[in-house]
């Protein structure tokens, strides 16, 4: 772990720094969002509904990247929108990372029949389009918070399954392994001590890269309003509101845009940089 | 014999997948919260009515008769009725299933494309700036999902340059009569080239969106097989036979190289057509996603299960076919 961490510190690139910028911007304004927020990000001001944002004519100073239809704070509800997009990226990217990589660990380290059912779920799991899946899983539980790490903890789990398994057998036919084995170590305590660390790098990536996609998913949800209840601001949601009043307020829907494309495009910039640092080949 | 018994374990493979994916739609609809027949009824239906209702789709009958009734029923093609239109499912899924079959082509031949002419060229310019730009460009365009790119595209070419429609199938002004739902296979097939125009205008913006993060794939991919071939002694061999560069990539690299790629495009084409859910709504084009989202809010189980099902039995027909495709163009297997 200690050394792992001393790399990172060492990562170079420009891509990685900016990656790294903007996602430590992002937790900031999310932390602080009620501290920063010019406004209530619910409070509805008919008389100032579409306003600009301030490089516009006719803009209101109050309002920097302007107002939704309902006369809502843009920027106060992007702040706001950052926490749910950020808990979601933590929460359900740490629980699909958990459930998925152990099961690819136990897949493909015991092998045999443990092995075969996990595989034959993969295969099941990949028969679904992972969307369709999630709105599926939210139409039975309900829209909310947890419906939504629910669902994508469901559908998310193969990615790091099918990843790790195949990690843990390469690792599995190694010597070391062998030699931890007559050393008469537990086959649980080989995985453990032996396997984990070896394929933990693999895992550590693609948690980075599954936060952004579970911040997509998330937006997705949103979208089409499947999400959280519909009156707390997110940035699918705001997107789906600026879609349909694109002519005449883009703005509703670039800002909110722009802070996802960033977003998600940081994590998987974070995530492949830290696949190539990791990757014994290169190093 | 050997090439006939792996077909046959990749046949009983393929019908353990998909009973799996049956019993997982059925798992997760039967735990729906509140009674699916309450929701088939109107308020203030009689306990009789309920009770022939129930006895009608078996839900008097314990879970695994259940399972057994809805399986057979499935298997025949009866995916029950549609609450909210009415309709058999089978045939709203029938109906819709053209449009999204379309849309997937069309985008998949669009990746291949740009994909492929873009690999093509890094390859000829490597080294040079010209490969540099085409890397960044396809890092950026893999590290963004169709989601974001089909708004992207919505902004630049619906809103700030108004080149092509964002919404729909077909202009309902031009007043064509469809006797398929292959709308666009059926207009080219009559040569009616200004109702095919209209619907490539319509198409192409989410066609596009879906093959973004494909074609940056096969990009990657086939860039880094054509460069290990170039090293090969055919390709120095037809460099001092006086071919140019381009040539020898196009003639001698290319048909070496392609066949990992042509793998991939097979297992991704299944994640492209599951991207169509999203951006169909997005660009409210009339495919089976869009009514999936729309069969979700009205909480219409019979045929969200349908969709789910049909999208099932696609995603493993079209795994199969690219297995059995590989093994046919793979010598090392044909031949084992």
């Amino acid at each position: 772990m200690r050394d792992a961490r001393g790399n990172i510190r060492r990562l170079p690139g420009i891509r990685l720094w900016l990656s790294g910028g903007w996602l430590t911007f992002l937790v900031l304004a999310a932390i602080f969002a009620p501290l920063i927020s010019p406004h209530d990000p619910l409070a509805q001001d008919l008389f100032a509904g579409r306003l600009p944002p301030f490089f516009e004519q006719g803009a209101d100073p109050a309002y920097l990247l302007g107002t939704d239809s309902l006369g809502r704070d843009v920027l106060s509800r992007m702040l706001y929108g950052a926490r749910l997009a950020l808990i979601v990226a933590l929460v359900a990217g740490t629980l699909t990372c958990l459930i998925g990589a152990s099961l690819g660990l136990i897949a493909g380290y015991y092998r045999g029949w443990v092995d075969l059912v996990i595989s034959r779920f993969i295969d099941i799991w990949m028969a679904f389009p992972p969307v369709l899946f999630a709105i599926l899983l939210i139409a039975v539980l309900g829209t909310g918070l947890m419906s939504v790490i629910i669902a994508i903890v469901v559908i998310d789990w193969t990615r790091f399954a099918r990843v790790v398994r195949a990690e843990a057998m390469g690792q599995g036919a190694m010597d070391y392994v062998a030699s931890a084995q007559v050393a008469g170590r537990t086959r649980f305590g080989t995985a453990l001590t032996e396997i984990l660390p070896n394929v933990l790098p693999t895992i550590v990536a693609l948690l980075t890269l599954e936060m952004g996609i579970a911040v997509i998913v998330e937006a997705i949800l949103s979208f089409v309003n499947l999400s959280i209840s519909t009156d707390q601001p997110t940035w699918g949601g705001m997107i789906a509101e600026g879609r349909t009043s694109i002519y005449q307020a883009w703005w509703v829907l670039v800002f909110p845009l722009f802070a996802l494309f960033l977003t998600v495009l940081s994590f998987s910039q974070l995530g492949e940089g830290l696949k190539d640092h990791f990757d014994p080949v290169l190093r | 014999m050997q090439i006939v018994r792996a077909l046959l374990t990749r046949l009983i493979t393929t019908l353990i997948t998909l009973f799996g994916a049956a019993i997982i739609v059925f798992v997760v609809i039967r735990v729906v919260p509140g009674n699916p027949i309450a929701m088939m009824l109107p308020p203030g239906a009689s306990e009789a009515d309920i009770d022939r209702l129930k006895a009608l789709y078996g839900l008097d009958k314990g879970i695994f008769e259940q399972f057994v009734i809805w399986i057979s029923n499935v298997v025949q093609g009866d995916f029950g009725t549609s609450i909210t239109l009415r309709q058999p499912v089978y045939d709203l899924v029938i109906g819709r299933l053209p449009a999204t079959l379309e849309l997937s082509v069309m985008a998949l031949l669009i990746a291949v494309v740009i994909g492929g002419a873009a690999a093509l060229t890094a390859t000829l310019y490597r080294g040079s700036k010209v490969e540099g730009g085409i890397d960044v460009a396809g890092g950026i365009a893999l590290s963004l999902p169709d989601f974001l790119w089909g708004l992207a595209l919505i902004l630049l070419f619906g809103v700030l340059w108004p080149l092509f429609h964002i919404s729909g199938r077909i202009s309902p002004s031009l007043g064509f009569e469809f006797s398929t739902n292959f709308y666009l296979f059926e207009a080219l097939a009559r040569f009616r080239f200004d109702v095919v125009l209209d619907l490539m205008g319509h198409m192409l913006m989410p066609a596009l969106a879906l093959a973004i993060p494909l074609a940056a794939i096969i990009l990657q991919l086939l860039k880094q097989s054509l460069k290990e071939c170039m090293h090969d002694d055919y390709i120095t061999l037809a460099r001092t036979k006086g071919y140019a560069e381009s040539s020898i990539i196009l003639r001698d690299a290319l048909p070496n190289a392609i066949l990992p790629t042509l793998t991939l495009i097979g297992v991704q084409f299944t994640f492209l057509i599951g991207g169509t859910v999203i951006i169909e709504r997005l660009f409210s084009y009339e495919g089976l996603g869009n009514m999936a989202i729309d069969a979700v809010i009205n909480r219409d189980l019979p045929l969200i299960q349908g969709i789910v099902l049909i999208f099932a039995l696609l995603f493993t027909m079209v795994n199969l076919v690219v297995d059995m495709a590989y093994a046919a163009l793979n010598p090392r297997l044909r031949h084992a």
